[in-house]
């Protein structure tokens, strides 16, 4: 009887789930056994559905690929310089936001701005500031030739101006979502802990390494987390600053040499492109799990 | 530490569109709180108890007036600088450390020469927690902990450093009946053992009247009486202050002075020699209504409620200005279920009040 009745539990519980089940099978698990398999086909042609074997080649091809290589080194780059830089520095911006009571919300509201922008608008301020042109320089050359250095070409010119372009454009792009959280994340702090703290003559300094950090910890590391995550999958931001033709621009990144490989000027290697899928796949697994044991002894929920 | 509170005035800007005047949350308030005593601040919500308390932690400002502890003029001292543990109404237990690391926190703040060694804080922390008896909880959390628990901790942590005054929030309005009772007895235990003078803020005049050793009745802001419980209950200076305090409430009758008689509806009930004739509230205590066949107060009897200590006799009157008339009386007396009972009354207590400032009028009980 007891049986029967968990058995319909069960059965009630899978109906429900279905619509999900389905849904998630057919556009996400399939695609990712799919691509998986592919990965190990040599020379798959999707033209005449054939491959001549299966092994690790893919891999070993992608792996001595100097582009692939690049693209790897300059999504590393992006990730270790962005995430830190971007959510230390919108935590300085939400403590200042939430510390000031004038024109707080002109404020919130100009520090948002960026996150309603439309790209391309953005992509040509980020010209306006950065790009030579034959009539000027760029703003940001303006401002090196008046402190009296000489100009940069930011967007065609030497690796680390053009890092520093990306890096500077990832954090900017970034940042208004994550003042927002961490202004939500501030204001939910209940205030009677600062008042303790207050009658108990801490300082400052304290209080927000004390009080405030462990009380949004929550938040910042689900900030870390994506932002981890969506700097490994960089890629139109990058094609909005140097173009197309990013393996000759030596900017490419890993999303943008599976695009490459597939439906690049050099594309038409479904098999290499699974490959490194895989691999990208791997790499932000290994890191968001091992974000995930570091974290959990560092967060107080 | 005594604590003198001189002219004490807290004014709010009002927030409302409309209303514009200021919200005057302490009115004026004066009192000298002797050293070692503890004192409960009672008013019903709203009153500004808590506001007081907030004004002598420093966590406000006052708008006028002093506040000294001892010889020290501390109004414009910063809370850290005052010298006094306080207690949240939520007690504000940090939920990401220990037991022993909130107990600890107080002190870590300390800087210079009011800076303890390790194995000092250690103690004083040891110290404070066997005062409030968790030295077995130390390593856990806050959420670990039970109401009473927290309680404990919060109470601790206000004691470590050793302040001169601690300030009790609502301290027992987040625990449960029975918590409560154990409670009040253990912060009057805690409050005598260490000697520091003591102000708390409650709602619940049981529970006022129960620890402190002087209560302060408030109300919009201004202080009604103040003194010692039994005091302030036995001579209330107005209306207000008798019904607050006394469960059940006190029973007040619309009454007539007339010829030296306390005249209830048509009855007279009481000699009131020396007042002169005019209209009253009286006011009369559950206890102090004494069954009796002859008596001149009659009531229709509604019900009778046995509590196993003493009786509660539910009746009506047409004079009454609560719903019901209820009389406690002992067990050894017997009420007849008849549709009318009568009732002689205890003149010590029965308070008369104008009916225009609700101020006492007193008459001499013989």
């Amino acid at each position: 009887m007891i049986r029967k009745k968990f058995r319909d539990n069960g059965l009630k519980a899978w109906l429900y789930l279905l619509p999900a089940i389905l849904f998630l099978g057919v556009f996400m698990v399939y695609p990712l056994i799919d691509v998986f398999i592919y990965s190990f086909e040599e020379g798959y042609n999707s033209a005449s559905q054939t491959y001549f074997g299966v092994g690790l080649y893919n891999y070993s091809y992608v792996l001595h690929d100097s582009y692939f290589l690049q693209a790897v080194k300059n999504t590393f780059l992006l990730v270790i310089i962005t995430v830190p830089l971007s959510t230390g520095i919108a935590l300085l911006i939400s403590v200042g936001l939430s510390s000031i009571k004038p024109l707080r919300n002109l404020f919130q509201t100009i520090y948002f701005l960026p996150y309603v922008t439309n790209t391309l608008a953005v992509g040509l301020v980020f010209m306006i500031l950065f790009k030579k042109t034959a009539y000027s320089d760029g703003l940001v050359n303006l401002l090196i030739n008046w402190f009296g250095g000489g100009s940069v070409d930011f967007i065609d010119g030497p690796y680390w101006a053009k890092m520093f372009v990306l890096c500077f454009y990832t954090v900017w792009v970034v940042m208004p979502f994550k003042i927002l959280i961490l202004t939500s994340a501030l204001s939910s702090v209940d205030p009677v802990y600062y008042n303790a703290a207050r009658v108990d003559g801490t300082s400052g300094f304290r209080m927000f390494r004390k009080i405030t950090l462990p009380m949004i910890s929550p938040m910042i590391f689900y900030l870390v987390i994506t932002g981890f995550i969506g700097a490994f999958k960089a890629y139109s931001d990058v094609v909005a600053l140097f173009g197309t033709n990013l393996n000759a621009a030596e900017m490419n990144t890993i999303v943008g040499y599976v695009y490459d490989m597939l439906y690049g000027d050099s594309g038409g290697y479904p098999s290499y492109a699974s490959a490194a899928a895989i691999l990208l796949f791997a790499i932000v697994l290994t890191i968001t799990c091992s974000n995930l044991l570091i974290s959990s002894k560092k967060i107080h929920y | 530490m005594e604590v003198i509170l001189q002219n004490l005035t807290k004014k709010f800007p009002g927030r409302d569109r409309k209303r514009r005047e200021d919200v005057i949350a302490v009115n004026d308030f004066t009192f000298e709180i002797p050293d070692g005593e503890l004192i409960g601040l009672l008013g019903p919500s709203g009153c500004g108890k808590s506001t007081t308390l907030n004004l002598i932690s420093g966590l406000i400002k006052p708008t006028s007036g002093r506040i000294f502890f001892g010889e020290d003029d501390v109004t414009d001292l910063p809370p850290e600088n005052r010298g006094i543990g306080l207690v949240f109404q939520n007690y504000a237990l940090y939920p990401h450390l220990t037991v022993r690391q909130n107990i600890l926190f107080p002190l870590e703040n300390l800087k210079g020469k009011d800076r303890l060694t390790k194995s000092q804080m250690a103690e004083r922390a040891l110290q404070a927690a066997g005062l409030v008896q968790i030295e077995e909880l130390m390593e856990r959390k806050p959420k670990e902990l039970s109401g009473g628990q927290q309680q404990r901790v919060a109470i601790a942590r206000a004691l470590v450093k050793r302040p001169r005054v601690l300030l009790l929030d609502e301290p027992l309005s987040n625990l449960d009946a029975r918590l409560r009772l154990q409670t009040r007895e253990e912060i009057r235990r805690i409050q005598k053992e260490t000697g520091i003078t003591t102000i708390f803020v409650t709602h619940d005049q049981e529970e006022a009247m129960s620890i402190s050793d002087r209560i302060v009745v408030m109300r919009d802001g201004v202080v009604q009486q103040i003194g010692k419980p039994q005091e302030v209950y036995d001579n209330p200076v107005n209306l207000f202050v008798a019904k607050f305090l006394g469960t059940p409430p006190i029973n007040v009758f619309d009454g007539r002075v007339r010829g030296g008689k306390l005249y209830i509806g048509e009855e007279a009930v009481l000699d009131v020699a020396d007042v002169p004739d005019q209209s009253v509230y009286a006011a009369v205590r559950p206890e102090g209504f004494l069954p009796a066949g002859d008596g001149p107060l009659s009531c229709a009897l509604t019900g009778v409620e046995v509590m196993g200590r003493d009786i509660s006799v539910v009746s009506k009157n047409k004079a009454s200005l609560n719903p019901a008339v209820r009389a406690i009386i002992g067990t050894e007396n017997r009420v007849d279920r008849g549709a009318i009972v009568r009732f002689a009354l205890k003149p010590g207590k029965v308070f008369l009040f104008r009916t225009d400032s609700e101020q006492r009028i007193p008459f001499e009980v013989k």
